[in-house]
């Protein structure tokens, strides 16, 4: 294998990784907390991309400062997140704590359903391109090989936001209730903690990391209807590869599915999908727990 | 042993002969959607017989996408009769559950359903590049010959439909009497007290096998009828994950009180889902994923409750004036 050939796979798998990554980071952290395994997830995803996209056209149509689209990226994840998070949590999800885990999983597949429709009665069926911000930060070449500048910058976004999160959760008082909360719900909320809002603001982030995938990964796709649909499978892949529930976990999942796909993309094109779901099953045969648990309380 | 001949299996069977009747004189657009919810509700048997147990998959569309594509197998090798045609898509959907089995019979909650997710899109994966079998295209099935006889046109689809009929009466008989079974009842008790069942001598992960095997061949007979209702198999409308969460909406849709309901539920779901993409194209999905939010809401045992409930009140009725007399 030259050497060409190996630095392909690499960045293409860890730009793949880090899209990965920033999707699947807000369904574990959802899991984390709630325990809820959201499906509506994929909805987060397609909304955040038709806002980027819609937005960023208005945008470059008014001919404003260029670096614009950076910031109409963050702020429209920002309230989608805000938006989704509060109608999904409290208008759905509240009534379902106390119901069984395999309800409330459908439960999200129906506000799935629901929302696929709302994007389309909102958007239309024609398809967005918003590629001005990936035009804008051009090309570079690493080794006689090109690679677009939007791309790389996508894996420092993913690093950044793992080191947010990781910061936020370990080293804030905030985060210690979250941690005591998903240690013992009863027990957290005798101490004083109020669960209630706990359990919104986290939805309301992992909301907005879901609609910030898509939102950033907007300039390099095409934005049609039903791109939600296969990013949420693979979300629900990355997730229990790396550990339901945990942020360290799901960075490990996404570099090993995203190396892993660029490596059969590039060498087995065959078995491109194959491979993600049979690392899959093969992590759920050896450890289903994934390689990554969060540490279970230890209930007397 | 209780009683075979029950309610259910006499509910069952006016059940077959009414729509055998009916079949004469309904639209053929009709006898598409009894078709499609036939196929559906096997599925969803299936589903309710695992649910017994709190065990949920989301990737039943594995045995149904076997059971589809077997169809197409075996049509590709000249084998061409629908006899032939249901016990090769059912066996091999039945030994394909029976292999991951051995595997699935160790899991529980999330991660039971979650395997089975990813043993679907592993299947899903390897159909959308195959190429011999028309990858994401898929793959067109011809018409069938019934036991020798191949009719054309609208009697083509009277007869499928006898056949499917049939079929899922048998499907739906033998699996009410598997639930009626010690077998059957000790998985309910494998639900609420696994450590219990094992105690008293049974092994709760063999029940477990059989009943995913048995939720296998039901699943595959689905496959294959609705293999020849639609004539056509492809990866994104017979095994991709979306297929595997409609199973699961008409389990709930139905509720688990009953096999007979399944059937109702299949139809009800079938009929949402024409009409909705007939009336409502832009917002079909809405429309479906709201009656279904609404029956998780408010109708948490699914449509059969209804029936029960009303029998409930009947009874309660009836003794309160039995009291006052």
């Amino acid at each position: 294998m030259d050497f060409q050939l190996l630095l392909v796979i690499l960045v293409d798998g860890l730009v793949y990784s880090s899209y990965l990554f920033l999707v699947a980071v807000g369904l574990t952290v959802i899991f984390g907390v709630q325990k809820v395994l959201n499906v509506t997830h994929g909805s987060f995803f397609t909304f955040g991309a038709y806002a980027a996209a819609y937005f960023i056209g208005i945008w470059y149509e008014a001919e404003l400062p260029d670096f614009g689209g950076f910031a109409i990226i963050f702020l429209s994840a920002a309230v989608l997140g805000v938006v989704l998070g509060v109608i999904i949590e409290r208008g759905l999800l509240k009534f379902l704590y106390d119901r069984d885990e395999h309800i409330v999983v459908l439960a999200t597949f129906a506000a799935f359903l629901v929302l696929e429709d709302v994007v389309i009665l909102i958007w239309g069926t024609s398809p967005y391109l918003a590629f001005q911000p990936m035009a804008l930060l051009g090309i570079s070449e690493i080794g006689g090989l090109v690679f677009d500048n939007y791309n790389l910058s996508m894996i420092a976004v993913s690093f950044i936001i793992a080191f947010i999160l990781w910061y936020g959760l370990n080293r804030t008082r905030y985060g210690k209730k979250l941690l005591a909360v998903i240690f013992d719900r009863e027990m957290s909320e005798e101490m004083g903690i109020n669960v209630t809002s706990v359990f919104l603001t986290t939805f309301i982030i992992g909301t907005f990391l879901g609609a910030l995938g898509g939102a950033y990964l907007a300039p390099t796709i095409s934005v049609q209807p039903g791109i939600g649909v296969e990013v949420v499978v693979l979300a629900f892949a990355v997730v229990v590869i790396g550990g339901m529930g945990s942020i360290p976990g799901a960075l490990i999942g996404s570099i090993i599915v995203g190396v892993s796909r660029a490596a059969a993309v590039h060498l087995f094109p065959a078995v491109e999908l194959f491979v993600i779901y049979a690392i899959m099953a093969l992590v759920l045969c050896i450890r289903p727990e994934g390689l990554f648990t969060p540490i279970k309380a230890r209930r007397i | 042993m209780k009683r075979l001949f029950d309610n259910t299996f006499w509910g069952l069977t006016a059940g077959l002969i009414a729509l055998l009747a009916l079949n004469f004189v309904i639209e053929d657009w009709m006898r598409n959607i009894g078709l499609q919810s036939l196929a559906r509700g096997s599925v969803a048997i299936g589903l309710l017989i695992l649910w017994r147990t709190g065990l949920v998959s989301f990737g039943h569309a594995l045995f149904f996408g076997t059971g589809a594509y077997t169809v197409a197998v075996m049509q590709l090798m000249g084998l061409n009769d629908i006899v032939l045609l249901a016990a090769a898509g059912t066996l091999s959907a039945g030994l394909l559950a029976y292999l991951l089995g051995f595997l699935l019979r160790k899991y529980r909650a999330i991660f039971f359903a979650l395997l089975n997710l990813a043993f679907s899109m592993i299947l899903y994966g390897v159909l959308a590049k195959l190429e011999s079998l028309g990858s994401t295209d898929g793959i067109g099935i011809h018409y069938t010959g019934f036991l020798g006889y191949h009719p054309e046109e609208e009697a083509y689809q009277i007869t499928l439909f006898v056949f499917a009929l049939i079929f899922a009466w048998l499907a739906a008989v033998g699996a009410h009497w598997y639930l009626k079974s010690t077998l059957g009842m000790m998985t309910m008790a494998v639900r609420e007290n696994e450590i219990r069942v094992e105690y008293l001598g049974y092994s709760a992960e063999r029940a477990i096998h059989f009943k995913y095997v048995i939720s296998g061949l039901l699943a595959g007979l689905g496959g294959v009828i609705m293999a020849l209702t639609i004539g056509h198999v492809d990866p994104d409308s017979m095994v991709y994950w979306p297929v595997s969460g409609d199973f699961v909406f008409i389990t709930i849709l139905s509720g688990t009180g009953n096999v007979g309901a399944t059937f109702i539920g299949a139809l009800v779901y079938e009929l949402l889902r024409t009409y909705a993409f007939e009336y409502a194209p832009d917002i079909w999905q809405l429309i479906l994923g709201g009656s279904l939010l609404l029956i998780i809401m408010f109708l948490p045992d699914g449509l059969w409750s209804i029936g029960a409930e009303w029998r409930k009140r009947r009874a309660g009725r009836s003794a309160s004036r039995q009291a006052a007399e």
